[in-house]
Order: structure tokens, then sequence, then C-alpha cells
């Protein structure tokens, strides 16, 4: 039964032939449509349903994409979500109002007080740009659309276009039907909608997309050795470059899948142009964003690239001196010396740059993707974000759901029909997939080529069931139409002996298959609904009667920081906050999630760590107006500030070592209750956290100053601010704010 | 001030004098006193309403079509509204023809005196008298005191006006009661015959009084009413001839009473709402017209998600809860924005002319607007507009660009200031339009997709590639 496929696999392969060139067979495909498209007859060829269905199921795809990620717009409203779609929505809105000009020149002086931010120098500008274009062209179109409208929707439309690109890369790497498959796959997988659903304004949103474009004309580029593919591929790698750091990924897969291409002798003049021209191309244009600069012939993480560009050249030229010698003997003697030369010349190389400081090192971001514990022992703040932990197994099935298992199927498919193409899937799938190991947040890089993987096998495996089912069809018709008994049928000599349980056994898998794909398909949805639609600005819960209770505590901090307070006023909170408070509050503020300087965050972590007086002169030093801090404590949410201050310690720790983690623990456990070291009970957090808190009954039957978020009795109830004032708290106290008091008259 | 009031009456002695050569015309003030005058100055909300009823008679011997009021001008700037009326028949049957009122100079105002005049339907002939009954508004004329308050303190507010009725006629008789909203009174000017009685003060009753006698006083007393003053409110109404008028509101709301100082404690705020927070205010109402759909509320990061909507079938309230409580001097601004059907608004007027009737003013009840642009915006293709308003506003034309416009809308731009309740009365656009525009924009559309699907055959059906390759 397992075995039995393979040679109606063979035969496919066969029929398709080893390099599918789809620029042959639509140029085909063109002079049967003109033919047949004459109005004698309106039936349509076999073709032409082909077409027809393709397409519809293409736009289908591409509208479910769309409409599957519009579940927080109508659940909660058309707004931007979480943390960095606020400084992508506020650099937009500066961008459209200002101009392209005055944006790359940017200056802000309301972020990172008093150092201040080169917002034109330090951005990936790709999504503020193509944002901006979405709105120009609109508006010159005269749809008064606005900005906000644009930057909501811009995910989900670049969701959509990612799925046709899927099935063009489909379509390249296996067959059409792969492609339909990849398309449908990833237009609802959660991986990727959880980075890309309406109000997630951030640059993974085009980045994908930019991604697996590039992926996709450079896979081409060298099925056909096409320079305009090539080039292509080079402005699709400018456009990833522009829109996401996760471009260094690409400039290290793709010398690496042209590595593993020259080591299994897979060196051909059309990978030759195609890496030549996208790299060399790519990396000029590269080099116009402003962020990314020289780094491309400057820092080690692009150094792979350059150097697997030398070693092509060396290749190309090895090449050309075994055409001009014909003795194999000389040939060998004047391989060894040549390797072994271009490897020293560039070991040495690397070795100077490295040395004089020429080539940059590599930085802890890059360090943490190799080896995991890196962050957690060097780099804190790394390690404080949780989209930077270590993958669970429950996320991996969370996000990924049957692709999981489709995913090594589709390898071994992948496997059975070595390509230049499938190689590089693979090699993506492979190596994407150690990273969504790695890191959280990088399954979505992951998922494009798990999803591309998995339909493979899915549509192979459904192409050969049905193959089998279809001969059973056509067996029964035919028998029926003689109007003899059905074993007549089986007389045909295609068709042998163990046919009918074979037959069945197929019906019974495409059954089985389709019912995962349902499976999928609900889960998908379901996930998509449950837990990536909240837009975590609002927070909803569940009242006491079914009914749909709103928090909408921070955009009233915000909003009252806009109203309420000078415009001048300079804002202290934890840096999570900071995009926020910018792009909603129209404040300055002290740090932000733009995590350039440490030791400014450390400072703040300091100032959060430290007893009031000694924080009072950090933050009159800082010019601070207003604390902001988030608590959690009346409503039970648990990401609050007090959650979070440990890290506060740790990062703060790191660069002062004043503060110290063990001072704020009792016997290695972090509390809050009568339990809690004394530094803890003290610290201006905690002040600022519980200040009067223990006046109030949070919950029926518990003590006054009962903290539901972490479900204990506060320890210290009777707080006394001396240099620091109630401002506002927020209607459920999540955010409160204190303002800063000028300092005592002293006569 | 005696001497103050003495300057004053030299000066209007003179000027009497200086009018008396001309004899002039029906208008002149001596020719009329007042017999009885009272006055209600209504304090218990942040907007003043003073009522004032006078008998007028004319002592002179040619008739009079006018009545003059005169207001000392300090308090001139500060009236929103001024209505005034005749009364008609006797106690039951009484009834009220209104009156036409205007502002006017007089050459020698005493103490820049500012008079507005009633013009009378027939003049008042000698010897003849007349009920006249006038109410103005007042906004901005409440001055807390102390000016900062912090959480827990109410508000105390300072109402300055005359005990004796400013006037250029000589008043025979004359009572002015004001009206405080609870009995919580720190303190008013004595003057001579002054009670007080509950919430109600009274000065007077006094009598022959000549013109332009002037009697200051200051009652301060305790208003915890909502200070909501809009401080720019623009309305924008878009007729859509499909059916639809889009209204959306955007607002700069403020508190106008005594600023907030120090801290704001949420749990005195929850806990004790009588003394945690007397001062300020958190819902809002506002009135919108009956059959309102679509309405939504929110300002510039989002949606506000506190707001509560009845629909009855002589009017909607909206019932709107800024995002914060509003303390003196804390600003919130939100925009309102619903759908209304046209029909109810829309109407054709005799000339083939279509007219759009709405309400000016602010939906927001028991709240003072500063400066209000009424901006009403004519589908595409409409001619000739012109606006109909019961009071003078600023008029100008705008071009706006909407959805798939090309020559852009034609919008109607009111624009008045000191604004209240009061002013809540219908106005008239008028505009001709001829009906077929409005099947421009969907044949626009129509003619888009059809030349993409036709390019997109076209597309299908021509080989472009340059050399064939065979397959």
């Amino acid at each position: 039964m397992v075995g039995k496929p393979e040679p109606v696999n063979g035969t496919a392969t066969a029929k398709t032939g080893p390099s599918p060139s789809p620029a042959t067979s639509m140029s085909g495909l063109k002079p049967d449509l003109l033919n047949n498209l004459s109005f004698k007859t309106l039936k349509l060829k076999t073709k032409q349903q082909e077409l027809l269905i393709r397409v519809s199921i293409l736009c289908l795809v591409y509208i479910l994409a769309f409409i599957t990620r519009l579940f927080s717009v109508l659940r909660y409203e058309s707004m931007i979500h979480e943390f960095d779609p606020y400084f992508n929505y506020r650099t937009t809105l500066y961008l459209t109002e200002k101009g392209f000009y005055d944006f790359w020149n940017w200056f802000d002086s309301e972020s990172w007080y008093p150092l201040g931010r080169i917002i034109g120098g330090t951005l990936y500008p790709g999504l503020m740009v193509t944002a901006a274009l979405i709105y120009w062209t609109l508006r010159f179109l005269s749809f008064a659309v606005h900005i906000r409208e644009v930057c909501v929707l811009t995910a989900p439309f670049f969701a959509s276009n990612t799925t046709l690109v899927a099935y063009f890369f489909g379509k390249e790497i296996w067959d059409t039907g792969a492609g339909l498959v990849a398309a449908a796959l990833i237009a609802i997988c959660p991986g990727y909608i959880s980075r890309s659903v309406a109000g997630s304004y951030d640059n993974e949103g085009v980045a994908i997309f930019a991604l697996l474009l590039t992926f996709y004309l450079f896979v081409k580029a060298v099925n056909t050795g096409s320079l305009a593919w090539a080039l292509a591929s080079a402005f699709g790698y400018f456009y990833m470059v522009s829109a996401w750091g996760g471009y260094v990924f690409i400039i290290n897969l793709i010398p690496l899948y042209v590595l593993v291409l020259l080591i299994t002798g897979r060196y051909s003049m059309r990978l030759y142009v195609a890496y030549n021209c996208t790299y060399i191309i790519g990396m000029l244009l590269a080099m116009q964003i402003r962020f990314v600069g020289f780094q491309h012939v400057q820092s080690g993480e692009h150094m792979a690239a350059m150097g697997v560009f030398f070693l092509m050249q060396v290749f190309y030229f090895l090449d050309w001196v075994r055409h001009l010698l014909s003795d194999t003997k000389m040939f060998q003697a004047f391989l060894r010396i040549t390797v072994t030369c271009a490897v020293g010349v560039g070991a040495v190389a690397l070795g100077v740059g490295t040395a004089s400081g020429y080539i940059s090192p590599w930085t802890g971001r890059f360090y943490s993707l190799l080896d995991p514990t890196y962050a957690k022992d060097h780099i804190p703040i790394i390690a404080s974000v949780s989209e930077h932990q270590p993958t669970a197994w429950s996320s991996f099935m969370f996000d990924f759901h049957i692709l999981l298992f489709l995913f090594p199927a589709g390898l071994y498919f992948c496997f059975k029909r070595l390509s230049d193409a499938t190689i590089f899937i693979v090699m993506y799938g492979l190596t994407s997939m150690y990273f969504a190991g790695v890191m959280v947040r990088l399954i979505l890089v992951a998922t494009p080529a798990v999803c591309l993987i998995s339909a493979i096998a899915v549509s192979a495996t459904i192409k050969n069931l049905t193959q089998l089912v279809r001969a059973k069809n056509k067996v029964s018709q035919t028998g029926s139409t003689k109007g003899g008994s059905s074993t007549k049928g089986s007389s045909k000599g295609s068709v042998d002996q163990s046919q009918p349980f074979q037959r069945n056994g197929a019906t019974v898998l495409l059954f089985g298959a389709f019912y995962l794909l349902s499976k999928y398909a609900t889960h998908c949805t379901w996930v998509t609904s449950e837990a990536y639609s909240s837009p975590s600005i609002v927070l909803a819960a569940r009242g006491a009667h079914g009914n749909r209770v709103i928090f909408d505590d921070y955009r009233e901090a915000y909003f009252w920081l806009r109203q309420n307070t000078p415009p001048d006023a300079k804002v202290m909170s934890w840096w999570d906050y900071g995009y926020q408070i910018t792009a909603m509050g129209n404040r300055t503020v002290i740090v932000d999630n733009n995590t350039w300087n440490n030791t400014h965050i450390a400072t703040v972590g300091r100032a959060m760590s430290s007893y009031e007086d000694e924080a009072y002169e950090i933050m009159r030093s800082l010019d601070v107006d207003y604390v902001l801090v988030v608590f959690g404590g009346v409503t039970g949410y648990s990401s609050d500030d007090i959650n979070k201050f440990l890290w506060m310690v740790r990062i703060g720790g790191g660069v002062f070592p004043v503060i110290k983690e063990p001072d704020y623990l009792v016997n290695g456990e972090y509390r809050v209750d009568k339990g809690a070291a004394p530094k803890m009970l003290n610290c201006l957090m905690y002040k600022l956290s519980y200040y009067r808190f223990g006046e109030l009954t949070t919950e029926y039957g518990k003590p006054p100053g009962y903290d539901r978020a972490r479900g204990v009795e506060i320890g210290n109830k009777d707080i006394k601010l001396e240099h620091l004032e109630e401002a506002f708290t927020t209607s459920n106290w999540i955010v409160r704010i204190y303002k800063v008091k000028p300092p005592n008259n002293r006569w | 001030m005696d001497a103050l009031r003495s300057l004053g009456r030299v000066i209007v002695a003179f000027w009497i004098l200086s009018h008396l050569s001309l004899l002039a015309y029906s208008s002149s003030p001596q020719d009329l006193q007042i017999l009885n005058a009272e006055r209600r100055i209504d304090l218990s909300s942040h907007i003043v309403k003073v009522f004032l009823t006078l008998k007028v008679e004319n002592t002179g011997a040619s008739p009079v079509s006018e009545v003059l009021l005169a207001f000392p001008p300090t308090q001139v700037d500060h009236i929103a509204s001024l209505k005034a009326a005749l009364t008609v028949g006797k106690k039951k049957k009484k009834s009220y023809v209104p009156l036409e009122v205007n502002p006017t100079d007089l050459p020698d105002a005493p103490n820049q005196t500012k008079y507005f005049s009633i013009s009378l339907l027939n003049p008042l002939n000698a010897g003849e008298t007349a009920t006249l009954e006038v109410l103005y508004i007042l906004t901005h004329s409440l001055e807390p005191f102390p000016a900062e308050i912090n959480q827990a303190e109410s508000q105390l507010v300072y109402y300055r006006d005359s005990a004796i009725i400013l006037s250029p006629y000589y008043i025979k008789q004359q009572t002015t009661f004001i009206r405080t909203p609870s009995t919580k009174v720190e303190s008013f000017t004595r003057v001579e015959s002054t009670n007080r009685a509950g919430t109600e003060i009274k000065y007077g009753p006094y009598k022959d009084r000549p013109a332009y006698s002037y009697s200051p006083v200051i009652v301060h007393f305790e208003n915890n009413k909502p200070f909501a003053v809009v401080e720019e409110l623009v309305r924008e109404v878009e007729i859509s001839h499909w059916g639809n008028l889009q209204i959306t509101e955007h607002y700069r709301l403020s508190h106008a009473g005594a600023r907030h100082k120090g801290v704001f404690s949420r749990v005195e705020y929850q806990s004790r709402p009588s003394s945690g927070g007397i001062s300020s205010f958190k819902y809002l109402l506002a009135r919108l017209p009956p059959r309102v759909h679509s309405v939504f509320y929110r300002d510039e990061i989002g949606n506000i998600s506190s707001s509560h909507l009845r629909i009855d079938y002589l009017k909607s309230d909206l019932e709107i809860e800024p995002r914060y409580p509003l303390f003196g001097g804390w600003k919130a601004t939100f925009v309102i924005g619903y759908g209304l059907p046209l029909e109810d608004f829309l109407f054709e007027s005799p000339d083939g002319r279509r007219y759009l009737n709405f309400t000016f003013g602010c939906p927001l009840a028991e709240t003072v607007v500063d400066k209000l642009i009424i901006k009403v915006v004519l589908p595409e293709g409409s001619k000739d507009p012109s606006a109909v308003v019961p009071f003078s506003v600023k008029q100008h034309l705008e071009i706006k660009y909407s959805y798939l416009d090309v020559a852009g809308r034609t919008v109607v731009v009111l624009e008045k200031e000191n604004v209240v309740p009061e002013h809540n009365s219908p106005f008239q656009v008028y505009y001709s339009f001829n009906p077929i525009f409005m099947l421009a924009e969907p044949l626009m559309l129509v003619s888009t997709f059809f030349f993409v699907f036709m390019a997109s055959i076209a597309y299908l059906h021509i080989d472009f590639s340059i050399c064939k390759t065979s397959s």
C-alpha cells in the first residue's frame, strides 16, 4: 500500500520534466486560449477549466487571507496593536504629513530624553514608505481614507500578497497543485497570522512578503539563469532590507544554499549568474538604507555572503582553467593550490579585518540565535522580552498544527525529487526551523517554509490518491456503460489485482487528508479569533453575567497625559510603554522600545528599584515630570510592572552594581506580601504601584489591599510618598501616573 | 463709586441736553419711562439666564418704535443670546410676540455702555404702555474663587452684577431676584432692602431710580454644576443624495470651573463620590435627532467605549462619558458621528431648489460653545448655495474632496462664537442640484471595472513573446 504510489509519482515527475519552466508552459497556454476562446462554443476546454479553477481558487485564497485577519477589527475596532506598531504608526503619520525628506532627516527629541533619537538613521523605512505610498495612491484615486486605516490594513493586504507569492513559489519548486495548497495553507497559518492581523502594523507584516518574494525570485533566477529574474531578486532583497532586520537571514541563507550546491556538485552557469547579480546589486541597493549602510562589507554577519561570492569566482576560474587544461593531473594540482590559496587569503583577510576593527564582530542578537543561552548570561535586555524566549513545543503545535507532521513528509518528497529548487526549500525549512526553536518570534520566518514543504506533501499525496480513485471511477464508468458486471472492467491491462483494496484505501486516506485539512482550517480560525486578535491596548474580560467588560485604561491614561499635562512634560516609565506614550500620549519619554541605549534603560531600572529619595535624585537629573507605572492588582492583569520588576533590577544591576538582585528576593523567592524583602517593600516601583492600594477592597471576602494579580495581601499598606504625588490613576487602576514634585524651598 | 455715578449723571445730563435741542427722532430715551421692571437672574448652572420684564410707558409726545436696553461693557461681551417679546393680552390669554433685537450704538454712551434696541411692531403712541419680556443669556460670567481647588473641595464662584437695572430710562419701580443653585451662599453684597430666602436673593424693590443708575453687587456661592465649555466645535454635515446625512462633530471640551490642583486620588474618587470630586463631571448628554443610526464616539487614539444610546420617536439621547472625569482645567477632545435619514432634513422648495433644514447649535445639553463652525458639505455638482440662519453668523465657502470626487464638493461654512443651547434653532441651506450628478460616481466605478476586465481579456488574448518557443 505504501509502496504502491511510487511508480505513479515517478510517472508524474517524468511528465513534468526535470526543470519545469513556467515561461514556456505559459506561452504554450496562450495560443491555446486564443484558439479555444472563440465564441463558437461556450464549453470550456480542460485547460481553460483548469485556469478558471486555479484563478478562482487563488482569488478566494487571496480574499480569505485578508478577511481572516479582520477578527480584531470586528471584535474591537480599527486600531493599532501592541507596542512597536505604535512607533511605526507615528513615523508613518510624520512621513505623510511632512514628506519623505523630513522623515529621512528626522531627529526625534520626544524619545530618549535627553539624548534624542535620529529616527531616519535608525529605522527600517520600508513599512512606513509602503503604507505612505498606499495612502498617497488611494488619495490620488480620491479615496478619502485615513492613514490609520491604511496602517491597520497593511499587514492583511501583504498577507494576501504573500499567498500569491507562495503560489508561484510552490509552482516553481513543485507544481501548480502544490502552489495552490501552499497559498491556502499560508493564508490561514497561525504562525504567520500572529504577526499580520489587522492592526499589527509591524515590520514583519511586509517583511515576510518581501522575504518570500526574494527567495522565490532567487530560485526562479537559479532555475532559469536569467539576469532579469536575478535583478528582480536583488530588488526584492532591497525591499526586504528596507523593511526588516531579518534580512540577515537571507544574506546568510542564500550563500549557504549556494555553498551546498557547490559542494554537491550542482554548480552551473545559472547559479553563477543568479548569485552574482543578486548579491552585487542587492548589496549596492541595501547600502542605500541608512540604518544598514556599509554593514554589507563591514559586519561579520554579512561576511559569509562575500566569502561565497569570491568562492564563486574561484569556481568559475577553475572551470575556465579546466576547460583550458586537458591534463587531469595538472588540473588536480592546480586545484589544490588555488583552493588552498583562496581559503588562506580569505582567512587572512577576515582575520586582519576583524583584528583591525574594520569588520565588526557579530552582534549580541546574532550570537543569541546561534547560542540560545548567550542572551540570558550576557544581555538581559534581550532575554527580558517574552518573544525572545526559546519556543515551547506547545507553541509549535499551536502555530503549525498539522503542518508540524506534514513538514517531515514534505521533506521526504523533496528529497525524492532533488532539484536546485527543492534543495533551496529544504535548506530554508531546516534552518528556519532551527531558528524557530531558538526564539518564539522566529516561528514567523519558518512559517512560509513549513507551509511550502507541507504543501508539497499534501499536494503529492492527494495527487497520488486521486489518481488511484479516478482510475476506479473510470473503471466503474466503463463498467456501467458496458452494462456488464464490474469485474469486466478489471480486465484492462493497466489495472492489477490488488486494486479494489487499494481504491478503498485511497478513498479512506483521501477522506483522512480532508479531515485533517478541515481540522487545520478550524484550528487556524479558532487560534486567530481567540489568541491573535487582541490589540493588547484594550483588554477584554468576561463579566459576572457573561457580558463583555472592556478595560480601556491604557488609552485613558495616555489620553489624559496628552490633554492635561504640559506639552513638554517628560514621562518616565519602563521602556515597554515608551512607544505608546509618545504615539498616544504625545509626550517625551526617557526610554522606549527601541532599546538602543542599555545604560539609559538601566538608569530607569535603577530609579525604579531604588528608595524614593535616591530615585528622586535620578529623576531630577533626567528632568522627569511624570512617572507612569502599570499595575494589575485591582483587575488581576498579570503583565504589569511588578511582575516585570525583576528585569528592571537585573538590567539596572547590569550597569549599576549598587542594585543587587538578591536584595529584592527572600530565599530566592520573589514576593510582595508581608514576607517580602525590606528593599522590595520600599523601592520606588513598589511604592508607586501600591500607593493607597491598602485602603481598597478588591475582592469580596479578602482583606483590603489584596493583590488579585499575585493573589496575596500586600506587605506594605502604609505608603507615604515624599517627592511624588498621585496625578492620575485610571478607572481600573491599570495605569498610575505620578507627578514629580519640584524641590522644596531651601530657606 | 458714588463719584462715578455722579459723573454718569452729569454725562447723562449733558447728553439729554444735547439731544433735547434736536427733539430727535421718536426713539429718544427721554420719551420713555419704565413703570415696573422685574429681573430674575438664574445662576443655577454655569450659563446665566436673565429674565427681564419691563413695563414701558411713552411719556413723550410722539410715537416711539424702539426700546433700548443698556448693558455695561463687561457684560455685553458675555451675552450669548438676547431675545425680546411683546406680551399681548391679559393674564389668561397671554401670548408673546417675538420682536427684533439689534445692537446699536449711541453717540454719547456713558462709560461705554452698550445698547440693544428692541424694535416694536407697532409704534407706542403717547401715553400707551407695553409689557416686554426680555431673555438674555450670559456665558463665562461666573468667576471661580478660589481659582484653584483640590479634589474634595466644592467650587465657589462670584457673580457680579448691579442691584439696580442699568437702563437709559427712568425706572419707577424695580426688583431683582437672584437664584443660586443651592442654599450655600458664602456672601453677597447687601444693598438697602436685600432679602435672602432659601435659594433666592432679592434686591429691591427700588423706586424712582434715574437713568443709568448702577449699584454693583457680588454674590459668592457654591456651584458644582458641570462647567462644560466646548472651546471649539466643528460640525460637519455631509449630504448624500443616496439617502443619508452624515454628521461628524469634533469637540474640544474643557472644564471651565476652578482649576484642579494637587493630587487626583482614585481611591477618594471611587469610594466617596460626594466629596471625592464633587466639582468634576463625568457624563455628558447629547440630544440627537430621532432615527439616528451608526453612531460613533471616538478620539484621536481610538474608540471610547463608554457611551449609551437611547432612541425613541422624538429624540435620541446619547450619553457619553469622556475617558476620564473632568476636573477644573482638564480638557478632552472627542468626535461624535452619526447618520440620519435624508428625508427628515432635506426638502424641495417651491422654486425647485433643495434645502437642508437642520439644527444650529451644539447637541450637548447645558454647554457653552466658544466657537462653533458648521460645515455643510453639499453633494458634488450642486450650485448657488445660500444659507438662512436666524441670527448673525460669519459665512464663507470651501471645497472638500471626499470619496471619488473630481471637482470637489462645495462646503458652506457657518461660524459663530459664544453659542448656548438657546441657539438650537433650525437653519436652512439652499442649493440647486441636478440629480444626474448622483450617477457620476457609480458610473466611474463601473467604467473602471469594465476597463480592468477588458484589459485582462485583451492581455490573455495577445501574445507578448518576442520569439516563439515551440512547446
